[in-house]
């Protein structure tokens, strides 16, 4: 890399600690943003120059303080500013400084940051979108792209969102254990939504969207480093990785969905597949199992197998019984009846899965699941109806094309 | 004499990679290790997952304690290390400074081995 390569990467990976302890300081996003900002810009002219700051974070917590202070008294009484060299060479002292006052805070700073986004006041569409633009520094053309809107669009989205934060009380005490909790388990949910927004990408949007799953484990990542002994925070980045890992294997080059059980398993990604297992590892020494965590598990045991005849059913199945209990819902149980199906049989499966009629009679996977047992019966008529409704249901093309699969093989048989 | 040449930098910044750049930086890093490997004196590579997959056994108390995360938080990570065959320090310093022309930023510590023994692993 070079040197420009080299800063960026730096900033980036400085942002949020940046940012967040700029927003403590000046209590309101716009300025902490500016301020980080106006920071960059310094940092590009002396960093080339004077060589790295030993912490990039602390330098920019500085300088973007300071820029942010001058820029106030500017406005107040038109001061003179003082010369860039003054700011950018800062002593060791005045970075140790910034060390002590930030190091305290760093933790709950970030939280703060992330949890901002995720006010139960912004759709998740904005929650994403702001967590993206303030905290992961995407440009909004990025995050345009990567929703498929347009650039306006984006704009006027991020807009309204910070509109809205701006109105709203943004907790600026250090929070008790119980908000600590309580703000990590919606910042978690936040970053699996960006995750979701990627994976659920299809064909040829999955170049465009991948960059938010690997923008989600990132900020997992983050999480993880500043709460490291909360085991559903491992769960959650495990969870992203050992989904992630599969992204080369999931579609053909035509776009088509490729099944778990069709996937070229060399394509998976083997070491984020390592660094999930571990993950799973040191997660499951708490002994308190939470939904990420089981459901990293689940994935675990497809990742562990070589061959999909090598996949552990009866464990999948226990383990969504254990989802079920964690977290109620007929997806789940619909998720379960797959693996009830490898155990017990299509016959139990379809059994487990009626009762579910009413509440998923709009969706899409319910109909594939019933019309895929119901063709392992030879209940073939049954099949091509409940396949005829999915494919009605179909969030897009390429769903629509694989249960068009299903049916064409039906058609052959009969 | 045998030197490691641990390499600390930050991870933050380290996996924020794209593939792109870790495919640049790595096939640069082979490039780099090269002339020691062709000459029979580069020993063992590893590269360590990040420090949220580390666990911590603190075994100055009974019984020993088991901590999630690295032993100690610091602003920059040991993220891998070599094991090389040098004539000095010098030698080992040249390779490490083509080490960071390959892959700048954070730092090599170069550290001589006391004892060495290359196990049995056989991969």
């Amino acid at each position: 890399m070079n040197d420009i390569a080299w800063i960026d990467a730096a900033l980036t990976s400085a942002r949020p600690r940046a940012v967040s302890a700029l927003l403590r300081y000046f209590r309101n996003l716009d300025n902490a943003e500016e301020a980080f900002q106006n920071a960059c810009l310094k940092a590009l002219a002396a960093w080339p120059r004077n060589g790295p700051p030993r912490d990039p974070a602390a330098w920019l917590i500085m300088v973007g303080r300071n820029v942010g202070i001058d820029d106030a008294r500017r406005t107040a009484k038109q001061q003179p500013l003082p010369d860039d060299d003054s700011l950018s060479d800062l002593g060791d002292a005045e970075t140790t400084l910034a060390d002590r006052l930030d190091e305290s805070h760093y933790r709950d700073d970030i939280l703060r940051l992330l949890f901002i986004c995720c006010h139960p006041e912004l759709p998740a569409t904005q929650q994403i979108a702001l967590a993206l633009r303030v905290v992961s520094g995407l440009t909004v053309a990025q995050i345009a792209r990567a929703f498929l809107v347009s650039e306006s669009a984006m704009e006027q989205r991020i807009t309204r969102a910070k509109a809205r934060i701006a109105k709203a009380d943004v907790p600026f005490e250090t929070p008790g254990a119980p908000e600590r909790s309580e703000r990590l388990g919606a910042v978690a949910g936040m970053i699996y939504l960006v995750f979701n927004e990627g994976y659920s990408a299809t064909g040829g949007e999955l170049p465009l969207r991948a960059p938010l799953c690997e923008e989600a484990i990132r900020l997992g990542r983050l999480l993880l480093r500043l709460f490291q002994n909360e085991p559903e925070i491992m769960g959650l980045v495990a969870l992203m990785l050992l989904q992630h890992a599969r992204s080369a294997a999931r579609f053909d080059t035509d776009g088509a969905i490729i099944l778990l059980e069709d996937q070229d398993r060399t394509r998976w990604d083997r070491a984020m597949i390592a660094e999930g297992l571990a993950l799973i590892d040191k997660a499951m020494r708490h002994r308190r199992p939470g939904p990420y965590l089981v459901q990293a598990a689940i994935a675990a045991l497809h990742a562990r197998a070589a061959q999909p005849e090598d996949t552990d059913w009866p464990q999948i199945d226990l383990l969504y019984g254990t989802l079920e209990r964690l977290m109620p819902s007929p997806v789940v149980t619909l998720n379960r009846a797959v693996a009830v199906s490898k155990v017990n049989g299509p016959e139990a499966a379809l059994a487990m899965i009626e009762p579910l009629a009413a509440d998923l009679s709009g969706y899409f996977y319910f109909f594939g699941v019933k019309g895929a047992m119901l063709q392992q019966l030879g209940r073939n008529e049954e099949a091509r109806v409940a396949f005829d409704r999915a494919i009605a249901l179909a969030n897009n093309a390429a769903e629509a094309a694989h249960i068009r699969s299903h049916l064409d093989r039906l058609q052959k048989k009969v | 004499m045998l030197y490691a040449v641990l390499c600390y930098n930050s991870e933050d910044s380290v996996f924020s990679w794209s593939k792109q750049e870790e495919e640049a930086v790595m096939g640069k890093l082979i490039a780099a290790q090269e002339k020691m490997a062709k000459a029979g004196r580069l020993g063992p590579v590893a590269r360590l997952m990040p420090t949220t997959a580390a666990t911590t056994l603190r075994k100055d108390r009974e019984p020993a304690v088991v901590i999630d995360g690295p032993f100690a938080e610091t602003k920059e990570q040991l993220l891998g290390f070599y094991v090389v065959d040098c004539e000095n320090l010098e030698e080992a310093l040249e390779f490490a400074r083509d080490l960071g022309h390959a892959n700048p930023g954070g730092s090599y510590e170069i550290r001589p081995l006391l004892q060495f023994r290359p196990g049995t692993l056989a991969r």
